[in-house]
């Protein structure tokens, strides 16, 4: 059962991440690829949680930590740099 | 033994429905027609898609190993906290760069009039005034001669 769960999540996500891809190629507008972006790192995230559960190990939540918090930071900068055209002022 | 089949059917369950909101925050990032309206799609079903994957893996390693297992938690508290402030973010960017957006949006907020500093001297009230009738007040401004 945890089995099919586990394959059945993973080519969701999976999914999920290509239409990510195909916004982030096509958007129209800058805001839109930063978007997508975001999304991506967020289902990036996922797709580490579900590798560490196909494994079985926890060696990989470190490296979902530290892309959850530079993602953010990534994107906060951006942003900042969209409406200010400066990030540190 | 009936504990841990009620227990994998639960994780079973978050895996799924985890996938199924990632699956559907990106869908409507996807298809949706502007750029305020695809923002809802990541910041509200992606958060919550990712919440339940967490959830679900710190069941099993709780379950498996024996031991209580938090760091996923910590994950899923940052990610709820920053979700809000990245679609904040976004929103303000959008609403700076003036955007496209679908006419079928109501109303007329005062973000979306073009931004009047440094053009004319504009009395600013101290209340919000309404929407619509800022255009007559103006025009009655301008035959005093104010602005």
């Amino acid at each position: 059962m945890l089995d099919t769960a586990l394959w059945i999540s993973l080519t969701l996500i999976v999914m999920a991440m290509a239409m990510n891809v195909y916004r982030l190629a096509v958007g129209p507008d800058v805001p839109d690829r930063l978007l997508a972006l975001d999304t991506l790192y967020v289902n990036s995230i996922a797709l580490i949680v579900l590798l560490g559960l196909w494994l079985n190990t926890k060696t990989y939540f470190e490296a979902a930590i530290l892309i959850a918090m530079l993602g953010f930071v990534g994107t906060m900068a951006i942003c900042r740099y969209l409406l200010r055209g400066d990030i540190i002022e | 033994m009936t504990f841990y089949v009620i227990t994998e059917g639960i994780i079973a369950f978050l895996l799924v429905a985890g996938g199924l909101f990632a699956f559907t925050g990106s869908l409507g990032m996807l298809k949706l027609k502007d750029f305020f309206m695809r923002l809802h799609g990541p910041t509200k079903g992606t958060t919550l898609g990712i919440g339940c994957v967490l959830i679900a893996s710190m069941l099993y390693f709780t379950v498996t190993q024996r031991e209580f297992h938090v760091q996923e938690l910590l994950i899923t508290l940052f990610l709820f906290i920053t979700a809000p402030v990245t679609g904040h973010m976004l929103a303000k960017t959008g609403l700076h760069m003036h955007l496209r957006f679908y006419t079928g949006t109501r109303g007329s907020l005062p973000e979306f009039r073009d931004e009047d500093v440094g053009q004319s001297r504009v009395a600013r009230p101290a209340r919000a005034h309404h929407p619509w009738r800022t255009k007559a007040k103006r025009s009655r401004l301008k035959r005093r001669e104010i602005v």
